[in-house]
């Protein structure tokens, strides 16, 4: 069995994963669709490609998107109504003019019902173009807004989600949620279903129309549709089940795809290229032969239906002429019939590959819903609270934790309750080995989570009941990864405060050291982080990220790790910066790095998630506990 | 693809006889009004009947026949030419691969090679067929009735020039909606990908407004694509519908007057109608021809890009460097003549860089003894990871040589370069695969025994015991789509990838970054004793890292400034002291500063 543990608690801790760190500036995954596993621990659908989400959500979901243009969709139908009509006439015209027009021509010299046939043939031309004309206009208007309200619906969701969905749900899979998934679904509405409209209401038609010219050859028509039915639900069942092995066959080829390109700099160190090729080739085969699969099931569908058709066309024709033959039918009436039947069946084909994209589409759907039913684990208040304003001289604000405990929803307990204080305006320095929890402290007092019991109050005020952005003004976090947006430098830097302006954004980059180095890029602060010249080292991106925080300028500030890729000069001018600029703000910094704990009014030491030394950085070391332990060993590593 | 055009040219046989058959039936519905019916002859009717039925089946059978010839050649297609891309792509630079995001890439392999074996499957097929069919009917209609014939053909100019004017302007529209759609997804990408920093700062305003304004031109060219398409619908519904209409009633007339027979009317309009399918498939088939030879555009950029000429393998290579065997590191460390790495007037400037821009480095000439292990230290962005880059030829240097035992690098084939050079990149990335073959990928294909191997490497870079606590030990699945291991665990293992095969040759990009104080002292510990074998080149943030090595080397401004031992360099180089203890950071210009040249006292600045 492969293993998939999504969510262990201790391989989580330090950080997370650095997902945007990968790559130069974050070359994502593109559209990768979801690594597709094994459903191996049972009860943690995040190992599925489907949320939960409840029943007929996907439709709900459609429901909710298409309600609004309600208008617009049914005159879309009616549209689609008269052009049907219009083009649907034709062999009517032609059973008219050759049973009365052509006798009255013939027999009275009379040249009216001659017109009419071509009065009738006139306007139900150019009425059957521009109603298709009118109908593919409206069906894209009504689409199109589909689509752009499904994908900022997603988007939004995707930021209001909390960071522990983000963690486990894979950004692989998010990405691939609102690109090729909402793709799928954009072309059932262009295509799919313009056509499965087209068809449904020429079918009706010609039905209709059969059964007026004449009940019994009509009524043998209807009959078909019985095994052709079948037919349908037969292909329906047999491709559902080839098209998943497909996608789960295309998921796999996508990700060794993915995965090849995005570590191009191993892969060719360590001459991966041949194993890897014999590897993708066994997964590109596998593929091969369900592709080759996939498009003989469509064959056989299309064989099978058409054999029915066309021995209903033979069986019909062959009733209707015999009753001509033996005087019980009209001639222009078998002519008719004969022309609607070759075109009742025409869209046979067509409906094939409609349920082909239904079932891609359904199956997108299903996904999206899944998402979009998730709950943020972190809500935003109903009714949010004011923080007093900062008294001016005392910028920093106080942290508390108040009888606070954390456990993940799996169960593993990573803190125990515990209360701690952080007085205003200090700076805290957190230590302790890899799985200590000194990250999940972090990420409790940013509220990337929310405590399983017990609160964090800044300044007496929990911060559950605090607005998203006005938390965000006054707590920032500063991680290990430090991704970089498209655009330019400033625009980076100005996340912090978009308000800034480029004298604010420069004392910034300045204060923490970044400056030099911006103004030396081909276009300075405007110089784009993805394009031409705009390479960018990993400790710059550091300082970037810095710079951010710095503009920010929050009450309480929180490093975590935060300064791994920075040398000794960037380390020094991010300390340089919390003793002047964040002077007075309260600050947490985690670190693995004691020079950075130098700072510190206060060190705690953490164990197994509980604070086990507490004190001055002077009172740790004159000790004899844990701390000066690990200060002695990295002092003993520097001679 | 010999096979396969075969098949595709028998396809495209089939394809023809059949529609041509599903022409023929109009004849036949002709022959009966005119002939049994007309005669009142049932037993010709029976005989039509079967006629008909067996023409039906015929053409049945045929379509069948036409997809199963193609349908595994077709995915064949599409899967050989997905392989050719994936091995083409492992075999480029990494400049090329630094210059194409992956998603593009991505989207080549996947999206536009199923619109080439779509193309394949259908349009390539039905334009001969649609084609040949709308030919083969029109000579029918004329032989039939040439008059009438005529009448029907009117609007066939027009039409070809209108669907031409229509191709033109919606290729141009469906190519910005493909880019526009591009720049959407990293829109989305960046907004997955940065939840953190998004969620640490609040909402990233400029980047909800980008989104959407970028969705909302998506649906602005998606709407004048629809109106493309609504105006030349209209026209192809209206225009043969106007010519049928016509001929309509001019067959009407010249039957009142006995020139024409029913049976022939009814016929000719049947065959008529049966064109219509055809005629309006040619728009869409022409769009999907286009769709397909963008793709295939999109495909052959990449696949024209040149792999860059590889020197033949090892075998004519000097003699020093007969193969990575276990334990030959430590032999050619004590070797005579094994001459170590070199650097002679190496500069590289960036592919995509400005011109006119100074290259990133610009003449670095540098000699690592055999066995020896230098760190290499410099500012932040001054090019270390670019010189490491160098050396097992991710890049290629623009101008000099770097010899390794005394040959030239550009003179040995990648493989065989790369066997002796073993790497850990500052981004430790691991792949979807156990930790045993993730570390393992760095033994080579003879690594001796590889259990004992995996074990020491494991032990070199203090990972045994984190990967013995994994649910199935080194046989636990990691990277995207396994276990998610913190930055410090994915260091480890990059570490144990690269010293597992015992390379002669290592080149580590700040190793030990992510690690905690406690584990780093342990890892430089282990790590001393297999660079005492080895020679080594490391990228050094900070002292720790560099009291691993015998001799620094300063890189600034592109060019190597100083070599020499820790000491040495902290006495030598205020620019050194400045990096080592960030000493005069907050004024570089002033390079008397007291505590500077101090060595004990320079480390120990940042402990108090």
């Amino acid at each position: 069995m492969t293993t998939t543990v999504q969510d262990q608690p201790a391989a989580d801790d330090e950080g997370g994963r650095d997902e945007g760190g990968r790559g130069e500036g974050g070359r994502g995954k593109g559209g990768a669709p979801p690594p597709q596993q094994a459903a191996g621990a049972a009860g943690d659908s995040f190992d599925q490609d489907v949320l939960p989400a409840p029943r007929g959500a996907s439709r709900t979901l459609l429901g909710s998107l298409l309600r609004p243009h309600r208008r617009r969709v049914a005159g879309a139908a009616v549209l689609l109504l008269f052009q049907q009509a219009a083009v649907q006439a034709g062999p009517l015209l032609v059973a008219y003019a050759i049973d009365r027009a052509l006798p009255a021509l013939r027999d009275g010299r009379d040249y009216g019902p001659l017109t009419a046939v071509a009065v009738g043939y006139l306007v139900c031309a150019l009425a059957s173009g521009w109603l298709q004309h009118g109908f593919i206009m409206a069906a894209a208007r009504v689409s199109q807004r589909v689509l752009l309200e499904l994908r900022g619906r997603i988007y939004r969701h995707a930021q209001r989600l909390d960071v522990d969905f983000h963690d486990r749900y894979t950004s692989g899979r998010l990405i691939s949620r609102s690109t090729t998934d909402v793709e799928a679904l954009h072309e059932l509405l262009e295509e799919g279903l313009q056509e499965l409209l087209g068809v449904v209401m020429s079918t009706c038609y010609i039905l209709v129309m059969l059964l007026w010219l004449d009940i019994g050859l009509g009524g043998a028509a209807a009959a078909s549709f019985v095994p052709l039915w079948l037919l349908v639900r037969n292909f329906q069942r047999r491709s559902l089940r080839v098209f998943r092995s497909k996608s789960t066959a295309m998921a796999s080829v996508v990700v060794k795809f993915a995965e090849t390109m995005n570590g191009i700099r191993p892969v060719q160190s360590f001459r991966r290229e041949r194993p890897n090729d014999a590897a993708f080739a066994e997964l590109n085969g596998s593929h091969r032969r369900i592709n080759g699969d996939a498009i003989l099931e469509m064959a056989r569908y299309v064989v099978l239906s058409r054999l029915v058709a066309n021995t209903a066309v033979a069986a019909i024709v062959l009733w209707g002429a015999y009753r001509v033959a033996s005087g019980g039918m009209e001639l222009g009436v078998l002519a008719a019939s004969a022309l609607y039947l070759r075109r009742l069946y025409d869209p046979i084909d067509r409906l094939g590959m409609f349920l082909n994209s239904y079932q891609s589409a359904a199956a997108s759907l299903e996904k999206i819903a899944g998402v979009l039913a998730w709950a943020p684990a972190v809500p935003e208040p109903a009714a949010p609270r004011e923080l007093p304003p900062r008294e001016p001289g005392r910028p920093g604000r106080e942290v508390v934790f108040d009888r606070v405990r954390f456990a993940y929803r799996t169960g593993g307990e990573v803190l125990p309750e515990f209360s701690l204080t952080l007085p205003a305006g200090r700076t805290v320095a957190v230590v302790g080995a890899t799985g200590a929890g000194k990250s999940t402290l972090a990420k409790l007092l940013s509220r990337f989570y929310d405590p399983s019991g017990g609160r964090v109050l800044l300044d007496g005020a929990d911060l559950r009941e605090l607005d998203a952005s006005a938390l965000r003004r006054e707590v920032v976090m500063v991680t290990q990864e430090a991704f970089l947006f498209s655009g330019t430098v400033a625009e980076n830097i100005a996340i912090g405060r978009p308000d800034a302006s480029r004298a604010q954004v420069e004392g910034a980059a300045k204060a923490i050291g970044a400056h030099d180095f911006i103004a030396a890029l081909p276009d300075g602060y405007d110089t784009d982080v993805r394009k031409r010249g705009g390479r960018i080292s990993a400790g710059q991106r550091q300082l970037v990220s810095f710079a951010r925080a710095l503009l920010a300028d929050p009450a309480v500030l929180i490093l975590d790790e935060a300064t791994s890729s920075l040398d000794v000069p960037g380390e020094r001018a991010v300390q340089g910066a919390m003793g002047t600029v964040l002077r007075g703000r309260t600050a947490v910094v985690i670190a693995h790095r004691l020079s950075t704990v130098a700072v510190a009014d206060r060190v705690l030491v953490m164990a197994d998630g509980r604070v086990v030394e507490d004190g001055t950085p002077d009172e740790l070391l004159a000790g004899s506990g844990r701390f000066a332990t690990l200060h002695r060993a990295w002092r003993d590593s520097l001679t | 693809m010999r096979p396969v055009r075969a098949r595709l040219c028998a396809a495209a046989f089939v394809a023809v006889v059949a529609s041509c058959l599903g022409l023929v039936i109009p004849l036949v519905l002709k022959w009966i009004v005119d002939g049994p019916v007309t005669d009142r002859d049932t037993g010709g009717v029976w005989l039509g009947g079967v006629l008909l039925l067996v023409i039906g089946l015929v053409e049945a059978l045929l379509f069948g026949l036409r997809r199963w010839l193609v349908a595994r050649p077709l995915a064949g297609v599409e899967a050989a030419m997905r392989a050719a891309l994936y091995g083409h792509l492992q075999r480029l630079p990494v400049s090329f691969h630094e210059r194409w995001p992956s998603g593009q890439l991505l989207s080549r392999a996947t999206t536009d090679l199923h619109l080439l074996r779509m193309f394949f499957a259908f349009p390539l097929t039905f334009l001969v067929v649609n084609g040949t069919t709308i030919l083969v009917g029109c000579v029918i209609l004329l032989a039939q009735e040439w008059t009438l014939g005529l009448v029907l053909l009117a609007p066939v100019l027009p039409l070809v020039l209108l669907c031409a004017l229509f191709e033109m302007r919606y290729a141009v529209a469906s190519r910005r909606a493909q880019d526009q759609l591009g720049d959407l997804t990293t829109v989305i990408e960046e907004a997955v990908l940065g939840i953190r920093v998004i969620k640490g700062f609040g909402r990233h305003r400029s980047q909800a407004r980008a989104f959407r304004e970028l969705a909302d031109r998506v649906r602005h060219t998606e709407l004048y694509k629809a109106r493309l398409l609504a105006a030349i619908w209209a026209v192809i519904l209206t225009l043969p519908e106007l010519a049928i209409g016509a001929a309509l009633v001019l067959g009407t007339v010249q039957v009142a007057d006995g020139e024409l027979s029913a049976g022939t009317l009814v016929a000719f309009l049947s065959t008529a109608l049966a064109l219509r399918w055809p005629v309006e498939a040619m728009g869409f088939l022409l769009a999907m021809s286009n769709e397909a030879a963008t793709a295939a555009d999109r495909f052959f950029d990449v696949m024209d890009e040149p792999i860059p000429p590889d020197a033949p393998d090892a075998r004519d290579a000097p003699d020093a460097l007969s193969g990575p065997s276990p334990g030959g590191a430590a032999a050619a460390a004590g070797r005579a003549g094994a001459d170590g790495l070199r650097f002679e007037r190496v500069t590289f400037r960036y592919p995509d860089a400005p011109p006119g821009a100074r290259p990133a480095l610009d003449g670095i000439d540098l000699h690592i003894r055999s066995g020896e292990t230098m760190a290499l230290v410099g500012a932040t962005g001054s090019g270390k990871t670019t010189l490491t880059a160098l050396v097992p030829r991710l890049h290629e240097p623009s101008g000099g040589r770097i010899l390794l035992d005394g040959a030239d690098t550009a003179a040995l084939s990648r493989a065989a370069l790369r066997a002796r050079v073993a790497v850990a990149f500052e981004e430790p990335t691991l792949f979807s695969a156990t930790v045993r073959e993730n570390v393992l990928m760095g033994a080579g294909e003879d690594g001796g025994d590889p259990g004992a191997g995996l074990e020491r490497a494991l032990r070199v870079a203090q990972a045994a015991d984190f990967v013995a606590a994994l649910p199935h030990g080194a046989d636990t699945q990691v990277g995207e789509q396994g276990l998610s291991l913190s930055g410090g665990q994915r260091q480890r293992l990059a570490l144990a990838r690269a010293v597992v095969g015992r390379p002669r040759f290592l080149v580590l990009d700040d190793p030990l970054s992510a690690l905690d104080v406690h584990t780093e002292a342990a890892v430089e510990a282990a790590l001393r004793e297999v660079l005492a074998t080895t020679t080594a080149l490391v990228v050094a943030h900070r002292p720790s890292t560099v009291l691993l090595a015998d001799r620094v080397a300063l890189l600034s401004g592109g060019r190597i400034t100083a070599v020499g031992t820790h000491q040495e360099l902290l006495a030598s180089s205020p620019e050194y002291v400045a990096l080592m203890s960030g000493a005069g950071t907050e004024d570089p210009r002033d390079p008397q500063d007291p505590e500077g040249p101090e060595g004990p006292e320079g480390k120990e600045d940042g402990a108090r």
